[in-house]
This record gives structure tokens, C-alpha cells and sequence, in this order.
């Protein structure tokens, strides 16, 4: 039977934080996309739908217990590895890349889903092998090899992003578990090198991405165009910004993309550094709520799955603020729940879901 | 389950976390702030108008020429009138204006601007390309009261030959939204022009060049204040064909008016030295921006003006096709040249009679006298005895009925039947009649002219079935070598020596002696070998042939083949000729072969004119 309890522990302070930044974002979508006609006039609607669907599947997620996922996180890898081998053979290339599974009705990207499923994955290991004085290099092995494979997977498609970003939530999930000191050392030096190397792996526009962002000045119609637009968008929004749908340099269409990737530099320049301080203030709040989540959990799974899909939003946060403001090469990271896109909603969703699940479940042993 | 001892050092865990966390966003916040509050007045400066703006420079595209350096395809400046859409302050206005200096209504002008949304908005909107220099002077002039209207210079593709081998060179076209997202479309933005077909497509990226930009400082008005910054476009690579010019207009002079086409290829290297196609197109029309009108009309002409038929048309080769009967027959063993049948007008297999063209019949016949007087029942007979799939074994071998990898898109495969491929296709049995007119190149036998060029060269050249190649050599503008044809052997048929000599000697007499089919094609200087052929594109009754080159609809009338290697005793060069409807292949088709051959020897080169003569086939 449904117990009481559940309800009265629902995390409302979650729930609302998220709702009002997805507000803000379709707001800025609206403006964002204000000026287009046809086939752009949409684009608020469709988010504000997808923000709908994200949140059934997040209020859906919250009716089972999270830790059935822990005997699931095995099956779940094994066919998310399954479909991401398969994007790289019957997939859908756009761009020159090859992401998506056509599914007919949708568009499915495997290599979203998988950041969920290795948060899945390493939370069951980590929860399950605790070690007080940090893990040992061969304790790490097999996370090593279930992380390695999906990132080469995501590296082939090719979507550097991604696979960082897979990298980095990875990361604060390892280091969160603790590693010996040692270890850290050793890793930390591999990735460097692993850096070094990964260099003549890149696909050529990856490093043009790299070298662009160095100098901005190379290309400046292409990767180098956005981050300087961008940079004049942001920067011209001032203390207290335009105003909404004031923004000259986002209305006048100067800045590319600025739906998806470059929402954030729309709300920049209209809104000014007065309004980056509220919205940043919300994220970093959203953040700490989730830390909070994964501290007062029931059990150690819960702990790590909040963790990882903290991390997660996290790094999302980070490196897409970073790149438009230019800090960061442009790997086209969405920002959550600001940035047009269904998969990058339902992703942001699921994961609320993941971590209201886990923090109305505190109390149950 | 919670171990206890883990307590501590997770509380320390998660503030470690935590603050990393408000360390990050507070760097974020940091360039925030330098950003919107100590840069502000700066980027704000930058806003006003983007003062600082790159502009593209087009690349020309690389010149094609023929195998001895003559231009082909080259560049020429054209003179564009275009509309950067932020720098508009009157939109109105500023269209009716541009509207009466271009004599352009201002509908259309409206379209295009409205069009040019799909371009990225650093790149001008064109309003009118191709402008006179009149007309770019009255724009100028004008230019302080015409805000955001820019005049430009760009490369454009020229043609100093118009239609000629137009086929071969394709035409170039905006890129559309479907070729941006395929990966060959990286690196191409929204209105770039693109190679859509024949070697511009094909060669694509060896004739793009480089884009070049320029850094421009720009008022409010959106006037070029001064260049910043230049960096110079690179120029597409030179390609050199194989063509000979000279040979190419000579086969396009000689097809004149007639649909159809010809193909001259070099039989020692597989190099094609004409490849024409008519009726032809001017791919100018495609540089400056094809009408609708103008496209529509292209489309919908009845002769196929955008086809290219030297590769694409799939005819019946007819009386051509029994060079490969006669060497079939030989290796097979069915059939000596010496092999007699008495021809008298027909052939009776059951209860069917298949006619020869000569009513009266060619009386006893053998191999040389079937040849030259394309007798068909000597044909039929050997056919039969042959067999279709010892007959289609030798076709394919000679490059028949599969494509041969030119480097053209859609080279068509043609049709080389056999009773597998029969039975596959509609599921019925071969019959012995089928045979019997496949033999003479008729039912369902279908090749490209391409095809008969290679067919012939084979046998020009002993055996050897060549790849056709026209690019000869690609070079950089700094004359490195980036592409060089070398002759690819696709296979290697043995017809058997004394085989082949005795079809190469009656191919000689099809040209060459009195009664043969392909007098036409007679050179002096040159001993030519040939074969005629006419292929029926209607089944008519025979009463009803009789009158045919009077009354019978252009659309009925039999096409009209010859395909030729010369000199006879060196084979240097092999030239197919089709003729749609052209009715007879020694009357129409041969004297086209000649002025091809004419040009390659150098010969006084004479106007081709249909013989008075009929020359049955």
C-alpha cells in the first residue's frame, strides 16, 4: 500500500526550484525566438511541453522506490551500451555527426541516457564495496572499464561534449567515494597524458573547436563568431540588462544559436548581471539542495545516485555558463532547463525525479 | 546500510563538495562581473552596430581545361547588388528605390530579402547578381541614400564554348538545406554554390577554393569606414580532361540539331577525347541563377536537353551489337568466317519468320558479307546456334550491361539478358525468337553510347576493356599534382587471335568496301573500321515502314548507330555515334563518326551532310 509518510516528505522546495528556473528558461525562450516566423514561432510551446512530459515522467519516477534501480543498473548498462553501439552502426547522422537512433516518432540519443545509467552503475558499485581508507587502483578497475567503453562509444560519434561530460560526472562520483591518495596521484597524471594523447584522437573540427577557442580570431565566421557574439551580447547587457526582448544583439539575430547552446547569452544581455546574479543564485541553490538530498539519504545507493545526478547538473551548469561567456571551448553542452531541447529537458527531468525519489525516502529503512 | 564510521569523514566530504560548487559559481559570477560591469561600456560600443564585421570573399572556382590546355571553364568577375538586413533603417523605402534602379518590381525584391533569412546574417542578402557596369555606377551614386546597400565583385562561372560539353561539366546551384546536412555539406554555409552535377559535382572538392575574408570597420549606416584585415581566398585546383577541344566541337558541330550522342575515346588509355550529348544546355544560365521558366522549359523539352545520353541513354545497339555475336560465334566455335547461309530476305524458326532489312536477301553469306551488308539471318542463325548465354557472356566481358565506373553520377548499366535474368524479372522461360533478335542487337539488349565506345575500343585494341576516364591531371595553383589518370584494364577478353582478325577485317570492309553500310565514314588518309546499326524504337507493320522516313512521327523513327576505331591497322581512337531518330545508321550516324575522326587526324575538316543515298541496314 502507499505509505503516508511519502507525501508528507515530498521535497517541495526541489520541485519549485526547478519549476521556476524551467519558467525562466521558456521565458527566455519566448524572447529568444520572439522574431522568428514560421517554423521558429514554436519553439516556447514545444519546451513548455516538453518541460510538461519531463515532469509526469519525474512525478512517475518518484511512485517507485529508487533502490529497485540498483538491481536493474547492470541490465540498464549493458542495453544502453547496446544501443550506443548501435548508434554508431544504423544511427541517424546530422551534421556530420551520428548521435540519434531514429525511432520514427523520436529521436533517441543513447549517450543521454547513458549519463543516467553510470550514475546508476557507480552508485551500486560504490555502495556496495565501501572502503574507509579509499579505494585501491584495482578496486577501481572494473568502474574504469564500465566507464571507458561508453565514453570511447560517445567519442566515435563523434560528440566530445558528452563524453566529457560522462568523464566529469564520473569523476566527482570516484572522488565523493574516495580514492587513496596515491591513486589520485597516478590518475590524475594518466588523464594528463590520456589529454595529451586524446589530442591526436580528436576529429579535426573537435581541435579547430580547441584552437578557436584559444584564439577566437581564426575563424571568426565560424566557431570563433559565436563566442565573440556571444561575448559582445553578454557583456553589453551591463549592470541591469536591456530589458526583456530588448536585447539588440540577440533580437537583431547576431548571435547564432541562441535558442539551444546560447540561451544563457539572451538572458545576459536582457536582464544584465543583476539577473545572471538571481538565476546563478537558483543553480547554485538547485546544487546545494542536491548535495543536501544525497546527505540526508537512507542509504548509501541513495546517497551516490543523488550525488551523481548533482554532479551531473552540475557540470551542465558549469561548462555551457563557461563556454558562453567564454571561458570554455564551445563543446555544445545544453544548459538544463534554459536550453531548447526535449532530450536535454526529459535528461534534466528524470534526474529531478532521481533525486525527489531519493529525498522522500530518507526516512524509510 | 549506513556504516558508521563513515560519518565524519563524509560530513567532510559533502561541505569539500558544496564548496567547490560556490567556488565555481563564483568564478562564473567573476567574469560576470567583469563582463556585464567593468567591460560593459565596451561591449555595449560593440553592440551599437557590430562596427567591427567580417565579409566573406568568394573563391573562384578552379578552371577545367582540355587535355592540351585550352580553357574550358573558367571564372569571370560578375558585379552583385546586395542588402546587409541590420544596417536597413526604411525597409519600404529602401525597396522601392532599389526597385526602379534595378528594374526589378519590388515583390521580388521583398522575396529575396525574405529569402535571405536562411542566410547567416553576416552575409549579405543578394538583390540582383550579374548587374551591368552601368547600373553598378547608378548604385553607387546613389549609395548615401541607400543604407545597408552593398556592391560587390565575385568570381562567376564562365563558358567560353556556351554549350558545349555542358553535360560533362554540370552546372552549379545554391546548396540546399538537405546537402548542408549531409556530411559532404560540412564546411558549406547557406547560400554557397555548389557543384549539382557532372564533373562540378563530381570534382567538387578540387574546384572549391578557399574562402578569403575581410575585416571591415563599418558607421552606423553600415558604410565600410576602412579595411582592418585581408586574407586572400585560394583558388579551386585546375583540372585538365582528356578532352581534345577540337574533337569535342567537332563531334557537337556534327550532331548539329539531332538528339543523341557521341563518344570518342582513345582505345590505347581509355581516355575520352569527345563526350557529347545533344540537345544541349548552357550551364550560364545555372551560374547566374536559373528562372523558373528557364528551368521548367529545360525540364519538360521532349529531347532531354539536361540528360546526358552519352552515359545515361540506354538505346538497343542493333546492328552494332553483332560485332559481339560474330565474336561469340567464333569462340564458340559455332561459326567460322566462313560459316555460309543463304540469306533469302528471311529466317523461319517454328512458325515464325524473322525478316532480314533486305526483303529481297543478301543470297549466300559469310561472315564478311554479313557484316558488311549487316545481313541479319546470317545473324539469326549463328545466334541461335549460339545460345543467349554464351552470347551474353561475351557482352559483358566486352563491358556490356554493367556500369563501367565512369566518373560521372548515374551512369546507366544498360541490358545484357540471359534467361536467369529472365526468369528473375518476369518470371517466364527464354525463348529461341528471343535469342534470335538479341543477336542482332534487338528485344531487350539495351546499351549506352558510353558503353559502344568501350565495346569498340575493345576490339580495336585486342582485347582490353578500359576504363573510361576524362580527368587527365589535377594540379594545385602552385603546380603540385594532385590527381594523374593512369589506364585501368577493367578486363581482358580473349577472343582468340584468328577470331578477331577476321571480325577486324570484316569491320574494315563494312567501311570500306562498295557495298558496304558504313561508307559514310570513309576517310582517305585513314583506313577506317565501323558497323552500322538502326535501332527500331517502334515495332512497325512492314507496310508501314516502307513509307516511314515520310510519314512516321518524329518520336517513331528508328534511331540511327555506328560505332568506329581508326586507323584500322594501329587502332588509335574508337568513336560510338547514336542518333535518336536519325532513321539510318550509315546515312546519319557514320558521317558523324567521320568529321570526329577528321578532327583527330587533322583532316580538311567538311561539313557533314547526309549522303543522298539511303543506306539500308
Amino acid at each position: 500500500m502507499f505509505d503516508r509518510r511519502l507525501l508528507l516528505n515530498f521535497d517541495w522546495t526541489l520541485l519549485i526550484t526547478v519549476s521556476v528556473l524551467a519558467f525562466i528558461g521558456i521565458a527566455n525562450l519566448y524572447s529568444a525566438t520572439a522574431g522568428w516566423e514560421g517554423s521558429g514561432a514554436g519553439f516556447y510551446l514545444k519546451q513548455l511541453s516538453w518541460f510538461g512530459i519531463g515532469l509526469m515522467l519525474a512525478l512517475l519516477i518518484c511512485c517507485f522506490d529508487y533502490r529497485h534501480l540498483e538491481h536493474l543498473g547492470f541490465h540498464f548498462y549493458i542495453i544502453t551500451l547496446a544501443l550506443l553501439a548501435a548508434v554508431l552502426v544504423v544511427g541517424k547522422t546530422t551534421m556530420g555527426a551520428t548521435r540519434w537512433l531514429d525511432l520514427g516518432f523520436f529521436n533517441l540519443q543513447p549517450s543521454e541516457i547513458m549519463k543516467l545509467v553510470i550514475i546508476i552503475a557507480f552508485a551500486r558499485y560504490f555502495s556496495r564495496y565501501g572502503h574507509f581508507h579509499g579505494y585501491r587502483l584495482r578496486e577501481l578497475f572494473l568502474p574504469l572499464v564500465l566507464l571507458a567503453l561508453p565514453v570511447v562509444l560517445v567519442l566515435k560519434q563523434p560528440d566530445l561534449g558528452t563524453s566529457l561530460l560522462i568523464l566529469f560526472i564520473a569523476g566527482v562520483m570516484v572522488l565523493f567515494a574516495g580514492i587513496r591518495r596515491g591513486v589520485l596521484v597516478l590518475l590524475a597524471l594518466l588523464g594528463a597524458s590520456g589529454a595529451g594523447g586524446g589530442w591526436f584522437l580528436l576529429h579535426d573540427y573537435q581541435k579547430e573547436r580547441i584552437r578557436t577557442f584559444l584564439e577566437p580570431e581564426r575563424d571568426p565566421l565560424g566557431a570563433g563568431y559565436h563566442i565573440i557574439q556571444s561575448k559582445i551580447a553578454v557583456g553589453s547587457g551591463g549592470m541591469f540588462g536591456k530589458g526583456f526582448m530588448q536585447g539588440t544583439q540577440s533580437q537583431l539575430s547576431f548571435l547564432p544559436e541562441r535558442h539551444t547552446d546560447f540561451a544563457f547569452s539572451v538572458f545576459a544581455e536582457e536582464w544584465g548581471f543583476s539577473g545572471c546574479l538571481v538565476l546563478l543564485l537558483l543553480y547554485l541553490f538547485l546544487i546545494i539542495w542536491g548535495i543536501y538530498v544525497a546527505r540526508r539519504a537512507a542509504d548509501r545507493f541513495g546517497m551516490f545516485l543523488a550525488v551523481g545526478v548533482t554532479a551531473m547538473l552540475f557540470w551542465h551548469i558549469a561548462v555551457n555558463l563557461g563556454m558562453v561567456i567564454g571561458l570554455l571551448p564551445v563543446v555544445g553542452v545544453p544548459l538544463p532547463l534554459f536550453s531548447y531541447g526535449g532530450t536535454s529537458m526529459v535528461t534534466t527531468m528524470i534526474g529531478t525525479g532521481l533525486l525527489l525519489n531519493v529525498s522522500m525516502r530518507r526516512f524509510m529503512f | 546500510m549506513k556504516n558508521e564510521t563513515d560519518v565524519p569523514d563524509l560530513t567532510r566530504r559533502f561541505l569539500l563538495l558544496s564548496l567547490v560548487a560556490v567556488v565555481i559559481f563564483l568564478l562564473l559570477l567573476l567574469r560576470l562581473w567583469y563582463l556585464q560591469v567593468i567591460q560593459a561600456e565596451r561591449f555595449q560600443i560593440l553592440s551599437e552596430r557590430n562596427r567591427i564585421r567580417y565579409m566573406p570573399i568568394a573563391a573562384p572556382r578552379g578552371p577545367i581545361f582540355d587535355r592540351d590546355g585550352q580553357l574550358l571553364v573558367d571564372n569571370r568577375p560578375a558585379f552583385g547588388v546586395s542588402v546587409m538586413r541590420q544596417d536597413i533603417d526604411d525597409r519600404e523605402r529602401l525597396l522601392a528605390q532599389l526597385s526602379l534602379l534595378l528594374d526589378v518590381d519590388s515583390e521580388t525584391l521583398e522575396a529575396r530579402l525574405k529569402a535571405g533569412r536562411r542566410f547567416p546574417f553576416y552575409r549579405p542578402v543578394p538583390m540582383a547578381d550579374d548587374v551591368s557596369r552601368d547600373l553598378l555606377e547608378r548604385v553607387q551614386e546613389n549609395s548615401l541614400d541607400l543604407p545597408g546597400v552593398l556592391v560587390d565583385v565575385h568570381p562567376m562561372r564562365s563558358y567560353p564554348h556556351a554549350d558545349v560539353a555542358a553535360h560533362l561539366f554540370g552546372y552549379l546551384g545554391e546548396i540546399t538545406e538537405r546537402e548542408l546536412a549531409q556530411p559532404a555539406g560540412k564546411g558549406y554555409r547557406s547560400g554557397d554554390v555548389i557543384g549539382k552535377s557532372g564533373l562540378e559535382q563530381t570534382l567538387e572538392p578540387f574546384l572549391r577554393g578557399i574562402e578569403g575574408q575581410r575585416l571591415v570597420e563599418v558607421d552606423v549606416l553600415g558604410k565600410e569606414l576602412r579595411v582592418l584585415k585581408i586574407q586572400d581566398p585560394v583558388p579551386g585546383n585546375k583540372v585538365y580532361l582528356t578532352l581534345r577541344q577540337d574533337v569535342q566541337l567537332a563531334a557537337e558541330r556534327a550532331l548539329g540539331e539531332h538528339a543523341g550522342a557521341v563518344v570518342a575515346m582513345d582505345v590505347r588509355s581509355g581516355e575520352i577525347l569527345a563526350m557529347a550529348s545533344r540537345p544541349s544546355f548552357n550551364p550560364a544560365l545555372f551560374a547566374r541563377g536559373i528562372s523558373g521558366s528557364e528551368w521548367l522549359e529545360l525540364l519538360q523539352n521532349p529531347r532531354h536537353p539536361l540528360q546526358n545520353k552519352a552515359i545515361k541513354g540506354q538505346y538497343p545497339p542493333a546492328s552494332t551489337f553483332k560485332i559481339v555475336t560474330a565474336l561469340a560465334a567464333l569462340r564458340a566455335g559455332v561459326a567460322t568466317p566462313n560459316t555460309r547461309v543463304d540469306c533469302y530476305g528471311s529466317f523461319t524458326l517454328g512458325n515464325r519468320q524473322f525478316r532480314c532489312w533486305k526483303r529481297t536477301g543478301h543470297g549466300v553469306t559469310d561472315l564478311r558479307k554479313a557484316m558488311r551488308e549487316s545481313c541479319d539471318v546470317w545473324f539469326y542463325k549463328v545466334g541461335l546456334d549460339l545460345g543467349i548465354d554464351r552470347l551474353a557472356e561475351m557482352a559483358r566481358e566486352m563491358g556490356m550491361g554493367e556500369a563501367l565506373g565512369f566518373a560521372l553520377a548515374g551512369e546507366k548499366e544498360g541490358l545484357m539478358p540471359t534467361r536467369a535474368w529472365k526468369r528473375k524479372r518476369f518470371n517466364a522461360p527464354w525463348y529461341d525468337g528471343e535469342t534470335v533478335i538479341a543477336a542482332i542487337g534487338q528485344g531487350y539488349v539495351l546499351s549506352t553510347p558510353l558503353q559502344l565506345a568501350v565495346m569498340t575500343a575493345s576490339v580495336a585494341n585486342g582485347g582490353q576493356v578500359l576504363r573510361p576516364q576524362v580527368v587527365k591531371r589535377i594540379e594545385g595553383w602552385d603546380g603540385q599534382v594532385l590527381h594523374e589518370a593512369r589506364p585501368e584494364v577493367l578486363k581482358t577478353v580473349d577472343f582468340g587471335a584468328s577470331n578477331l582478325a577476321a571480325v577486324q577485317r570484316s569491320l574494315e570492309a563494312a567501311v570500306n568496301d562498295p557495298q558496304a553500310t558504313g561508307r559514310a565514314s570513309r576517310l582517305d588518309e585513314f583506313k577506317v573500321a565501323g558497323k552500322t546499326g538502326t535501332a527500331q524504337v517502334v515495332r512497325l507493320r512492314d507496310d508501314d515502314r516502307d513509307r516511314a522516313s515520310r510519314v512516321t512521327p518524329y518520336r517513331h523513327r528508328d534511331h540511327a548507330l555506328f560505332v568506329a576505331y581508326a586507323p584500322a591497322d594501329a587502332p588509335q581512337i574508337a568513336v560510338a555515334v547514336v542518333v535518336e531518330h536519325g532513321q539510318s545508321g550509315g546515312g546519319t550516324a557514320a558521317p558523324v563518326a567521320r568529321a570526329v575522326l577528321e578532327a583527330y587526324f587533322g583532316l580538311n575538316v567538311s561539313a557533314p551532310e547526309a549522303p543522298a543515298g539511303h543506306f539500308g541496314d
